[in-house]
């Protein structure tokens, strides 16, 4: 964090935690019968509280998008490119809204959370949410906020798939959907990283089939190649080529297996952070909500007549180089929206970072962003 | 606004289900759209002209008809599909006005004549390629792959038993002069065609 706060900045932050006691049914049968949900807002909710903005957070992210903690922070809010005074969610206009999904490890009601009924950890006790859950919990906090109508739902990845199932599940409470880096259901391809991710957490010593938190210990190793092999489909082999070559630490080969690679230790180093910061069991169920994601399966197959039920606008945004969610399974949703006669605007934008291209400003994405955005506060009178 | 959007926006009635293909800014569906009470979309591969249709609030989807073609469209799910200054432009054009009338009961196509006084006086004296403000373009850079004339496009459509529902032709201007009505393959610049493949009406 530099000494002052940059004027493009929501500046410091405060999360805040709602806690809800009626319980929620969730797509697996089961009900969680009380739980939290911490949130962060930016900017002022207008008097007829139309100009919030939901954004919905990826698998590994969190309520805190934008700003900062204080100003120790070495770094802002996960999508603070995106979000604040002048930025595409122009935070002057906008009262943006986003929190830790059920299921979470950063504050909201997770695996790691205490379960009331036997005072410990849930652990693999806590139920598989699904993006469907997610969005009803999330209604739930728009209730809470008196939100009755998003100005725009927001979300890139597994965000996307968020800000898609509201148009679907609540069609008369948003305006706009805007799904970014996103794919109307996971591939064969997507599906099996997912597994190798879970087998090398299920399969670490540490994990106790889901119960480390009694152990007073956390499978590192296993969460560790998760994040590994989770990062290499987030990058694009051009990007990694540009980042890393085949540069070497030292000067020559070792002749041995140590990271002697710069991109070696640098994957080592991105999983030895994440393995201590994220819970393991979160790993697990974002993942599987990634993998059930399919609102086209209730509808044999057609998404054009799962989209049907939408009423919302939609913008669809996807990166050249995104080879986790392609560019084609973009045009998929966008051609179901066409079918289904629903307003929608599409963009590849020429990016060379693979998937994380959504969290990195180039200035097409930012021009049609903030383009699309500012018509959004126009629209909504913001 | 511009005088053959003008003549277009007449052809389209409240309510029409409309695609623009290559629809620029979005002028003409913004217009569409606020005066006609059209819904629809614009097809479109320019970056500023896609983002301004957005800023308008014009469904804009980025999508190039050389290389991706149609087939994302259902036959027969727009009420009109337009083409405006863009049909000399694409690979194929007799492909792209079969594709416009599978997916459109009529389809209103504007392009530029290439037999036109100025462009065969231009090319007779100097026998170079004829520039005009029409067709500004040198013939090695030019977009414009496809000219032809009002004549061959009428002879294209008899071949393809499209029928001609109407024909307004105007001046670099876009003016309508009763000279251009009276030998419109000689004094017209750019001819604004209204076709289908329905035979009642």
């Amino acid at each position: 964090m530099p000494d002052s706060l940059p004027a493009d900045s929501v500046g410091i932050v405060t999360p805040q935690s709602y806690h809800f006691d009626t319980p929620i049914e969730l797509a697996c049968g089961q009900a969680l019968g009380s739980y939290d949900l911490v949130v962060e807002t930016y900017g002022k909710l207008n008097a007829d509280a139309s100009n919030a903005v939901l954004i919905c957070h990826a698998l590994s992210g969190h309520h805190h998008a934008a700003g900062y903690h204080s100003m120790d922070d070495r770094k802002p809010g996960w999508w603070d490119s995106c979000i604040g005074p002048g930025k595409p969610i122009d935070t002057n206009r906008f009262f943006v809204v986003c929190l830790n999904n059920l299921g979470g490890c950063h504050g909201s009601t997770g695996p790691n959370s205490e379960n009331p009924a036997t005072g410990k950890p849930y652990g693999p006790e806590f139920p598989v949410i699904t993006v469907s859950d997610w969005v009803k919990s999330q209604a739930l906090l728009a209730d809470r906020l008196g939100i009755q109508c998003w100005a725009a739902v927001v979300g890139g990845s597994l965000g996307g798939m968020q800000a898609l199932q509201w148009s679907l599940d609540y069609p008369d409470r948003l305006r706009h959907s805007v799904v970014i880096a996103s794919t109307p259901r996971l591939t064969a391809q997507n599906i099996a990283f997912n597994e190798v991710a879970r087998q090398a957490i299920t399969s670490d010593r540490e994990f106790h089939g889901g119960r480390y938190y009694d152990f007073d210990t956390v499978p590192r190793r296993g969460l560790m190649l998760a994040r590994m092999v989770g990062h290499i489909t987030y990058l694009s082999d051009a990007s990694m080529g540009e980042k890393f070559g085949r540069e070497l630490r030292e000067e020559a080969y070792k002749f041995g297996y140590d990271a002697e690679f710069q991109v070696e230790s640098y994957l080592r180093y991105q999983g030895e952070r994440f393995s201590e910061t994220f819970d393991a069991n979160t790993y697990l169920l974002m993942t599987r909500a990634l993998d059930y994601f399919d609102p086209a399966y209730d509808h044999g197959g057609d998404l054009s007549r799962a989209i049907a039920a939408a009423d919302c606008e939609f913008l669809v945004l996807s990166f050249s180089t995104d080879w986790r969610f392609t560019p084609q399974r973009s045009e998929e949703m966008v051609n179901a929206m066409i079918s289904a006669r629903k307003k929608v605007s599409y963009a590849e934008i020429d990016a060379p970072w693979g998937h994380d291209a959504f969290l990195i400003p180039t200035p097409r994405y930012t021009d049609i962003f903030t383009a699309y955005m500012d018509r959004v506060a126009r629209e909504v009178g913001a | 606004m511009r005088p053959d959007l003008e003549i277009i926006q007449q052809w389209v009635k409240p309510g029409h289900h409309v695609l623009d293909l290559g629809c620029g800014d979005g002028t003409l569906l913004d217009f569409l759209q606020r005066e006609r009470q059209a819904t629809g979309f614009g097809l479109e591969i320019n970056p500023d002209h896609i983002t301004t249709c957005m800023s308008k609030g014009v469904a804009v989807i980025e999508q190039n008809l050389d290389t991706q073609g149609l087939d994302n469209f259902d036959d027969g799910m727009f009420d009109v599909v337009l083409m405006t200054q863009a049909l000399q432009a694409v690979r194929r054009p007799d492909k792209v006005l079969d594709e416009m009338l599978r997916l459109g009961r009529e389809g209103i196509v504007t392009f530029p004549n290439f037999a036109h006084w100025r462009l065969r006086w231009g090319l007779a004296l100097s026998g170079r390629m004829p520039e005009s403000e029409a067709l500004p373009y040198k013939w090695y850079n030019t977009p414009n792959i496809r000219l032809c004339t009002f004549k061959d496009f009428e002879a294209l459509c008899r071949q393809k038993g499209i029928r001609i529902k109407s024909r307004r032709v105007v001046d670099g201007q876009h003016q309508n002069s009763w000279s251009a009505r009276l030998w419109p393959n000689l004094l017209g610049e750019i001819a604004i065609y209204r076709i289908t493949r329905e035979n009642d009406q």
